[in-house]
C-alpha cells in the first residue's frame, strides 16, 4: 500500500486520446454574446436568473405586504395575490435555483475544475442558454398578456389551474406558464448532457472520480437527476397544455363550473399530482446537492482543514440522489392514497434523514479544531448550516403522515421549505458568489460590505421563518390573502404578521446592498491575485485570472485529492492538485 | 500535453473484464467509458433521459386506461383495416412495425459500411433508412386520416372512452416526431456522407466539430432507439 502510494505522486496514467481543438471565436459577437465558451455561459446563465430572481423577490415584497398590512393597498386584490404567488414559487426554484447552480456553477466550475479546457460539445451549450433565454422571456411575457400571468399556485394542480375561476386559467397566463416549462426543460436537457459528459470523459490526467471537488460530485449528481426527474415534468406540461387547448380530459374529471356543466370528462387530477411530484421531489435536491458540494469546499478552505469524510460524502450525495426519487408522494398525503403507500413513502422519506444527518456531521466535524477565518463564504456556510439543520428538523414532522396532515397547508409548511430549500440554498449561492468572484473578475468583494449582507440576510430570515412556523402550528393556512375573522386564529397572529413583513423588507433591501457590491468591486475591488484563498481546486492554479480561453496553457496533472489543507511540512500550508510535491496522497 | 502521441498505445490491451472491470474503469481517471467518444456516450444518456420520457407517457396511459369509467376502445377492432369483404385486425400496424423494424436493420447495415469507410454504400443505406422511416411516417399519416374520418378527436370519439383519442395522438404524435427528426438527420447525414465529409474530417457547419464515420452510429443509437420505443407503444396500446 505504501509502495504504491509513493509511486503514484510521481506519476499519472498517459493521456488516453489527443485534445480536441477548441472553437476560437473571433468577433464580438461570437465572443461575448452566442460565446461557445463554458465561462461566458456561465455568466450569461447567472446574470438572467439573478435578474428573474430580483423579480421574484419584488413580487415576495409584494406578497408580504399584503399580509402584513390587508386592506391597505389598492393593487393587491385576491386575484394578483395569487398571481404573486405563483410566479414567485415557480421563479425562485426553476428560473432562479436550478439555472444558477446547474447553468451558472455548473458551467463555471465543471470544466475548471475536472480539468477540461470546455465543456464537450460548446455549441450545444450555447443552444442551452439561448432557449433558457428563451424560456425566461416567454415567463415575463405572461406578465403582459390580458389577464395576467396564472394563479395557480407553483405546483400548477389542475383542474383549478386551467379553469375561469383561476387567474389566467383560461387566457394566456397558463399557456406561457406551460410553455415557458417546456422551453426550459429542453434548454436545460442540452446543458445538462453536456455537465454529465464532461464530468464522465473530460477530465484530465489523475482527475479520478474519487478526487473529484465534492462540489463536482454535487452538481453531477444533481444534473443526472434533473435529466431523470424533468422528462416528469415535460410529459405533464404536454398534457395539460393539450388538455387547456384541445379539449382533452388528461387530467379533468366531469366539472360543473357557475352552474354549467364542463365538456371534460374522466381525467386524474392525481395523475397530475404523481408526476409533478417525481419531478417535484427530486428538484428539490438538484437544488439541494450542488449546495451540499459547494458548502463542503467552502467550510474545508475557509477552516484550512481537509473535509471530513470525504467518501461519505460523496455515497451520501449518491444515496440522496437515488431516494430522493422514491419519496415524492410524501407532498400527497392529504391527496388520498392507500394507507400502505402513505407507511412506504413516510419510511422512505424519513431514511433520506439518515445521508443528510451524516453530511451534517461531517461538516461540524471538518470545522472541529478547524482554523477557522471568519471570511464571507465561511459565514455563509455557517448560515447554511444552521438554517438547513432547521429546516431538516422540521421536515421529520412534515414526513410523517399523521403529524404532516394536521399541518398541510399551513404556514408551517411554508415556513419549512423556505428554511431548507429556500434561505439554505440561497445562502450558500451567496457564499460561493463571495467566494469565486475573485476568480471570475480578478478582484475581490468587499468583505465589509458582505458581512453587513451576511449579517442583516441570516438574522433577518430567522425572524421571518421562525415565527411563521409558529403561526402555521395555530392554523393560519397558506395562500390565503387575507384571514378574515376566523375565531381559531388569535389576535396576535395579525402583529406577528406584520412584523414578519417589516423583516421581509429589510432582508430585501439588504439585496441591493449586495447587488450594489457586484457592481461596485468590478471596478474597486481590491486585486484578487490567482489565488486568495489559498485553495487547493484546479480552478484557482489556472495562468491567467480570470481564465482565459481553453482554461490552461497546458492541462494540469492531477496528483492528489482536492483537500490537502495544513499540511505539516508543506511549503505554504496546502497542496494544489496539480501539487506532485512530496506529502500525503489520496 | 506533449507526450501523448508516445503513450497513446501504453494502455495496456488486458483491462479486467467484468464486474472488476467496471469498478477499474470508474475509478480511473480521464474517462469512465474507456474507448467511447464524447458523441456516442452524450447520445446513450440522452436516450436515457429520452426513455423517462416515453415510460412516463405510457404510464400516464396506462393510468388513463385503468381509471376512467367509459369502456377502453377495441383496438383489434379500431386499428383494423377493411379490404374486400374481409376485417384485417392491425393490419396496418403490423406493415408499419415490419418497415419500422427493417429500417433497424439497412442502418446496422450503414453503420457496418461506414467503419469499412464505404463511402458510397454507406450513403445508400443511409437513404433507404430514411425512405423506411418516411414510409413509416407517410403509413401513420394515413392511419390518422383514417381515424379522424372516422370521428376519433383529441377531445372524443364514438367508440368508447374519450382519452382514448387524446393518448393516441399525443403518443404515436410524439413518437412520429421522433421518426421526423430521425429522418431529417438521416438525409443531411446521407448527404455528408456522400460528399466525403467524414472522410477528409471536415468541420460541421454549427459546431466546427471533426466528422468521423462514429457518427453514423450515433445516429444508428437514436434510430435504433426510436425503434425500439415503437415496439412498447406497440404491445402496450395496440396489442392490450
Amino acid at each position: 500500500m505504501v509502495d504504491i502510494e509513493s509511486k503514484a505522486h510521481q506519476t499519472v496514467p498517459p493521456a488516453e486520446v489527443d485534445e480536441v481543438e477548441l472553437y476560437h471565436a473571433t468577433s464580438f459577437w461570437t465572443k461575448y454574446v452566442f460565446s461557445q465558451d463554458a465561462k461566458i455561459i456561465a455568466i450569461q446563465y447567472s446574470c438572467v436568473a439573478i435578474g428573474i430572481g430580483l423579480v421574484a423577490l419584488v413580487l415576495s415584497s409584494l406578497i408580504r405586504l399584503q399580509l402584513g398590512f390587508p386592506d391597505m393597498f389598492d393593487f393587491i386584490t385576491a386575484e394578483t395575490y395569487y398571481q404573486f404567488v405563483t410566479m414567485h414559487g415557480m421563479i425562485m426554484v426553476v428560473y432562479l435555483l436550478t439555472a444558477l447552480f446547474l447553468g451558472g456553477f455548473g458551467n463555471y466550475l465543471i470544466p475548471l475544475m475536472v480539468g477540461a479546457r470546455d465543456m464537450v460539445f460548446p455549441y450545444v451549450n450555447m443552444l442551452s442558454f439561448w432557449i433558457y433565454f428563451l424560456a425566461v422571456i416567454v415567463l415575463v411575457a405572461s406578465f403582459f398578456v390580458p389577464g395576467g400571468p396564472t394563479g395557480a399556485g407553483w405546483t400548477l394542480y389542475p383542474p383549478q389551474a386551467i379553469l375561469s375561476g383561476t387567474p389566467g386559467g383560461t387566457g394566456l397566463g397558463i399557456i406561457l406558464m406551460l410553455l415557458s416549462l417546456a422551453l426550459f426543460i429542453v434548454g436545460f436537457t442540452m446543458g445538462g448532457l453536456n455537465y454529465v459528459i464532461t464530468v464522465l470523459q473530460g477530465r484530465t490526467r489523475g482527475m479520478t472520480m474519487m478526487r473529484l471537488p465534492l462540489t463536482i460530485w454535487g452538481i453531477f449528481t444533481a444534473t443526472v437527476l434533473a435529466l431523470l426527474a424533468f422528462p416528469a415534468l415535460l410529459v405533464a406540461t404536454i398534457m395539460m397544455l393539450f388538455d387547456r387547448l384541445l379539449g382533452t380530459s388528461f387530467f379533468m374529471p366531469s366539472l360543473v363550473e357557475f352552474g354549467e356543466q364542463l365538456s371534460y370528462g374522466g381525467g386524474s387530477p392525481i395523475l397530475f399530482q404523481h408526476l409533478f411530484w417525481f419531478f417535484g421531489h427530486p428538484e428539490v435536491y438538484i437544488v439541494a446537492l450542488p449546495a451540499f458540494g459547494i458548502v463542503s469546499d467552502l467550510i474545508s478552505t475557509h477552516a484550512r482543514k481537509n473535509i471530513f469524510g470525504y467518501r461519505m460524502m460523496v455515497w451520501a450525495i449518491v444515496g440522496i440522489g437515488a431516494l430522493s426519487f422514491i419519496v415524492w408522494a410524501h407532498h400527497m398525503y392529504v391527496s388520498g392514497m392507500h394507507p400502505y403507500f402513505g407507511f412506504f413513502f413516510a419510511t422512505t422519506t424519513l431514511i433520506i434523514a439518515v445521508p443528510t444527518a451524516l453530511k451534517v456531521y461531517n461538516w461540524v466535524l471538518t470545522l472541529w479544531n478547524g482554523n477557522i477565518h471568519l471570511t464571507t463564504p465561511m459565514l455563509f456556510s455557517l448560515g447554511f448550516l444552521v438554517t438547513f439543520l432547521n429546516g431538516g428538523l422540521t421536515g421529520l414532522f412534515l414526513g410523517n403522515v399523521i403529524v404532516d396532515i394536521p399541518l398541510s397547508d399551513t404556514m408551517f409548511v411554508v415556513a419549512h421549505f423556505h428554511m431548507v430549500m429556500g434561505v439554505a440554498p440561497i445562502m450558500v449561492i451567496m457564499g460561493a458568489i463571495y467566494h469565486w468572484y475573485p476568480k471570475m473578475t480578478g478582484r475581490m468583494l468587499d468583505e465589509q460590505m458582505g458581512k453587513i449582507h451576511f449579517w442583516v440576510t441570516f438574522v433577518g430570515s430567522y425572524l421571518i421563518f421562525f415565527p411563521m412556523h409558529y403561526v402555521g402550528l395555530v392554523g393560519v393556512p397558506r395562500r390565503y390573502p387575507e384571514l378574515g375573522d376566523s375565531a381559531f386564529i388569535p389576535e396576535s397572529v395579525a402583529t406577528l404578521n406584520s412584523f414578519i413583513s417589516v423583516a421581509a423588507f429589510v432582508v430585501g433591501f439588504a439585496q441591493v446592498l449586495f447587488i450594489y457590491n457586484l457592481i461596485s468591486s468590478l471596478r474597486n475591488g481590491q486585486l484578487a491575485g490567482h489565488n486568495p484563498w489559498r485553495a487547493t481546486t484546479l480552478e484557482w492554479q489556472t495562468p491567467q485570472t480570470p481564465p482565459g480561453h481553453g482554461n490552461f496553457d497546458e492541462l494540469p496533472l492531477v496528483y492528489r485529492w482536492p483537500y490537502d489543507y495544513s499540511v505539516p511540512g508543506a511549503p505554504e500550508d496546502f497542496l494544489a492538485q496539480n501539487d506532485p510535491g512530496q506529502g500525503p496522497v489520496k | 500535453m506533449t507526450d501523448t502521441s508516445s503513450n497513446m498505445a501504453s494502455k495496456p490491451a488486458s483491462r479486467p473484464v467484468g464486474l472488476p472491470g467496471l469498478i477499474d474503469d470508474w475509478s480511473s481517471d480521464q474517462r469512465a467509458f474507456k474507448g467511447v467518444g464524447w458523441r456516442k456516450s452524450m447520445m446513450w444518456i440522452f436516450l436515457l433521459s429520452d426513455t423517462f420520457i416515453f415510460s412516463i407517457f405510457l404510464l400516464s396511459y396506462m393510468t388513463a386506461r385503468m381509471s376512467t369509467k367509459v369502456g377502453w376502445p377495441n383496438a383489434s377492432e379500431v386499428f383494423s383495416l377493411h379490404i374486400g369483404n374481409t376485417n384485417f385486425p392491425l393490419l396496418l400496424i403490423a406493415i408499419m412495425t415490419f418497415v419500422l423494424i427493417s429500417s433497424s436493420g439497412t442502418m446496422v447495415l450503414a453503420v457496418n459500411y461506414g467503419y469499412r469507410k464505404d463511402r458510397k454504400l454507406t450513403a445508400l443505406m443511409l437513404i433507404v433508412t430514411a425512405v423506411l422511416g418516411a414510409t413509416f411516417v407517410g403509413m401513420q399519416v394515413f392511419e390518422w386520416s383514417k381515424l379522424i374520418s372516422e370521428g376519433v378527436r383529441p377531445w372524443g370519439n364514438p367508440m368508447g372512452a374519450p382519452q382514448f383519442g387524446g393518448i393516441f395522438f399525443m403518443i404515436t404524435g410524439f413518437h412520429g416526431t421522433h421518426v421526423s427528426i430521425g429522418v431529417i438527420f438521416l438525409l443531411v447525414m446521407a448527404h455528408k456522407v456522400w460528399r466525403g465529409d467524414y472522410d477528409i474530417q471536415s468541420r460541421g457547419f454549427f459546431t466546427s466539430r471533426k466528422g468521423e464515420y462514429e457518427c453514423v452510429e450515433v445516429m444508428g443509437l437514436y434510430w435504433h432507439f426510436v425503434d425500439l420505443v415503437w415496439v412498447f407503444i406497440f404491445a402496450f396500446f395496440y396489442l392490450w
